[in-house]
């Protein structure tokens, strides 16, 4: 925290970085004139704001502050796009889409079960195992969550069960990559295959045609109800009800970083996944520890899948997952690999999840799609490295050999 | 995820040499070694992977060999263990001919059905092979193969008065070049900024499944235009519907796309063994570094391997889309799996020819011995039997990877530290 703070201090307020991200914040407003509930209904005052966030995004770059500044350029762009774009259509149709406390609760809700798969990845990744299995592990936690659940009614040996299962998963990808050091790709490529199947085979075999277990909103992960703040305006709506696991996840988030970065695990954890010979020359186990990283992985994104199905979805079905994981993942590469950046990633992913399920009662089924391929684009955009290119930990993806 | 590409990379420890593990061999041992793993690696892994498919099949309380006997009768190659005295009709023409298998029966419905699905499968399977022979691995067949599917679809709905022969070529050029030209951008990324292939492949994976839905979906520029309410493209014209040589039309029997398929292997065997091309992407592949220091251009070879093999797999799309779909819609798009079997397929052959061939085989046969259409419920339940092919594709993945050679480095270290 002492870094950030200092970091913040010795840029001052016209810092390159502050500029930055003024002008990402100008874009938003650019498009949020247009919006409910202030309406603008002239072109003018979008249009002057946005280009004010492109020339402080042009500033920022020039002073190679690239990924702020990119960002700033892009976020003026957008926001004058999408300013017009709103102009142009009528207001009852805007009031129906842009319900701004309802967007945020669904994006909470769209981007839990990201955060967990890539918190999960980040372990793996930061210890230099690449897992792109985290869409099985998601699957695993959601079918067996929900097995547990409706065989014990108990939502905490739900979890408990989900994350076991996430963890063996998990283990058999360690001994692939570690152990046997076959690329890391291909053995996580079959374990997507492998969760696939045996979800669905289980799921098949146990329930068959009659769906899920019907009542397991009675036993699934209860929400968090925080009465007094219930009527509070815009707070209310979006936090006042929240599930366990959403709160979970944010604690999650906070504890990841502090492990990560400000203990002498998270730095062993850290130095493992980026010179793992200079790990295992000052006494650290290369393989105990990736080992130990891989298997939580597994173990965490596998408490994400459990939110989708005992949470909220309250059943299961085959492949329920569609992708989630590989957009956590997604999410990690978009945040750098770092827990706040990623944090944020998942939000934006999620809000787009949140309007492609919204913009279709409006303006039509096709909008909504589009919205839906957006964070594979902008994470597209990020490893091209247009606006400040994301770089993984040095040694990810390659087996160590002991010597 | 580094950058292999632009850093030197003074760390990563020496290959081990040739014939590590496999102890006190002669040159022309090993070599007769390595050879014959090549086809014993790959057999035994699909056993393997069969056993334990069987395993999961008998714990849930079914019998194994019955359920694979089933499935292996829905696959239709037992259709070549039925030989008699039969005539076939000598395709195109109305004349017949003495044959030792009947080509109407039962059997040969099904086979017709495995090989058009092997047929893509080769296809998404060579989109793997070409770029794996570069050190790319490509896991965007399914993106590719999609892309392709589009581009067919749209030319093939459009253009209705073209003469059928340019129709089709038509169809299948364009849809080649649409994926190269997507793979391609994970090809430039790779070479020009170094970006990961596999993260940057899986995005466009993404993309391209959106994007079809939202192209094929309700009011989306694919959809049909008889029927609004249904998100469906329209029907390929028939002058762009590849010929059907072996079974009826109406009854989605077998069209020359499988041919065009072989065709393509072939063109990759001699890609691949007999032009500098194929060289320089296998010294690539080999050692980016030596290959640059002999003077190939690294850069230029990814994006043209990516290219090549954006290529193969959206030609396996416009086979499938003009052979026996005709249309396609946001449903066949989001469930579609093809560009996934293929890579198990061309993995389980060791990105060979013969074996990107004979592994899409064994995929083909078996997604069409466990579908609905093929397999008897009363043995084992279609549902099941589409999650145990999941299975067993996940496992032969899985145990491909895990090379002897491998193993017997690590059995080996394990007992001398013990010792």
């Amino acid at each position: 925290m002492t870094a950030t703070v200092a970091r913040l201090a010795s840029n001052g307020i016209a810092g390159a970085r502050t500029v930055g991200i003024v002008g990402i914040v100008l874009g938003l407003f650019a498009f949020w004139f247009a919006l409910p509930p202030l309406h603008t209904r002239t072109t003018v005052l979008p249009v002057v704001v946005g280009i004010l966030a492109i020339a402080a995004g042009i500033w920022a770059f020039s002073r190679s502050e690239h990924r702020l500044g990119g960002g700033a350029v892009v976020s003026g762009v957008l926001g004058i796009v999408l300013a017009l774009m709103a102009v142009q259509s009528s207001v009852s149709h805007l009031n129906e889409v842009v319900v701004w406390s309802a967007l945020c609760s669904s994006m909470l809700v769209y981007a839990t079960p990201l955060i967990y798969a890539a918190i999960g990845g980040l372990y793996s990744e930061r210890a230099g195992v690449v897992n792109i299995a985290l869409e099985g592990m998601l699957l695993t936690g959601a079918y067996f969550g929900i097995w547990a659940d409706d065989f014990s009614h108990s939502w905490i040996v739900a979890l408990l069960v989900a994350m076991l299962a996430g963890a063996v998963l998990a283990t058999i990808h360690a001994v692939w990559s570690i152990q046997f050091k076959v690329d890391q790709i291909i053995a996580g490529t079959a374990l997507n295959f492998l969760a696939l199947g045996i979800t669905g085979y289980l799921f098949i075999q146990h329930y068959g045609d009659n769906g899920t277990p019907g009542n397991i909103d009675q036993y699934g992960i209860p929400d968090i109800h925080i009465n007094f703040i219930k009527n509070w305006y815009f707070i209310g709506p979006i936090f006042g009800q929240l599930n366990l696991m959403i709160w979970l996840s944010f604690a999650l988030l906070i504890g990841t970083y502090l492990f990560v970065f400000r203990t002498p695990y998270g730095l062993r954890l850290r130095s493992v996944g980026e010179h793992p010979r200079a790990a295992e020359t000052v006494g650290i186990s290369v393989y105990k520890t990736r080992y130990i990283a891989v298997i939580s992985s597994g173990a965490i994104a596998a408490l994400g899948g459990a939110y989708l199905s005992t949470g909220f979805d309250h059943s299961f079905n085959q492949n329920m997952t569609q992708g989630y994981g590989f957009i956590g993942l997604a999410a990690l590469v978009f945040g750098k690999w770092r827990p706040f950046p990623t944090f944020c990633a998942t939000l934006l992913f999620g809000f787009s999840s949140a309007l492609a399920i919204r913009l279709p009662t409006a303006y039509g089924q096709q909008w909504g799609t589009l919205f839906e391929a957006l964070p594979y684009l902008l994470t597209l955009i990020a490893v091209a490295g247009v606006v400040g290119r994301s770089i993984g930990p040095a040694a990810s993806g390659r087996p160590y050999e002991r010597q | 995820m580094s950058d292999e590409l632009l850093t030197e990379d003074a760390e990563r420890p020496p290959d081990p040499p040739p014939g590590d593990g496999i102890p006190n061999v002669g040159t022309a041992r090993f070599q007769a070694l390595t050879r014959a793993y090549g086809f014993i690696g790959p057999i035994g892994t699909t056993v393997l992977a069969f056993f334990m498919g069987g395993l999961v099949v008998l714990v849930t309380g079914h019998n194994p060999l019955s359920v694979y006997r089933a499935i292996f009768n829905g696959t239709g190659l037992n259709w070549f263990f039925h030989v008699g005295n039969h005539s076939a009709r000598i395709p195109f023409s109305t004349h017949h001919m003495w044959f030792p298998w009947d080509t109407a029966s039962v059997a040969a419905q099904n086979l017709q059905q495995t090989l058009l699905l092997t047929a893509p499968m080769m296809l998404t399977g060579l989109g793997l092979a070409f770029a794996f022979r570069c050190g790319l691995f490509n896991i965007g067949g399914q993106g590719q193969y999609l892309i392709g599917s589009y581009v067919a679809v749209w030319l093939g709905t459009s253009f209705v008065h073209l003469q059928p022969f340019a129709h089709v070529l038509l169809c299948l050029v364009a849809a080649t070049l649409a994926g190269a030209l997507y793979a391609g951008i994970a090809g430039f990324l790779k070479a020009t900024v170094g970006a990961h292939e596999v993260i940057s492949t899986i995005m466009l994976n993404w993309i391209a499944i959106w994007v079809g839905s939202y192209l094929l979906g309700d009011g989306g520029p694919l959809q049909n235009t008889t029927q609004k309410e249904i998100p469906i493209s329209n029907n390929v014209v028939d002058g762009a519907k590849l010929p059907v040589f072996w079974g009826l039309k109406e009854l989605q029997g077998l069209s020359i796309g499988i041919f065009i398929a072989i065709a393509m292997l072939v063109l990759y065997w001699l890609l691949i063994n007999r032009t500098t091309f194929g060289f320089e992407v296998r010294a690539v592949g080999f050692n980016a570094d030596a290959a640059r220091a002999a003077g190939i251009s690294v850069a230029r070879n990814y994006v043209l391997a990516m290219g090549v093999a954006g290529g193969f797999a959206a030609l396996g799309g416009a086979i499938d889309i003009l052979g026996w779909e005709y249309q396609v819609g946001p449903g066949d798009v989001q469930v579609s799996e093809v560009g996934f079997l293929g890579l198990a397929a061309a993995l389980l052959g060791r990105n060979t020819a013969v074996g990107v061939g004979l592994g899409a085989l064994l995929f083909g046969g078996l997604i069409n011995g466990t579908s609905g259409r093929q397999l008897d419920p009363s043995i084992f339940p279609p549902e099941l039997a589409g999650n145990l092919a999941t299975i067993i594709q996940g496992l032969v993945v899985l145990f491909i990877g895990l090379n002897l050679g491998g193993l017997a480095v690590w059995y080996r270290r394990r007992r001398r530290r013990s010792a």
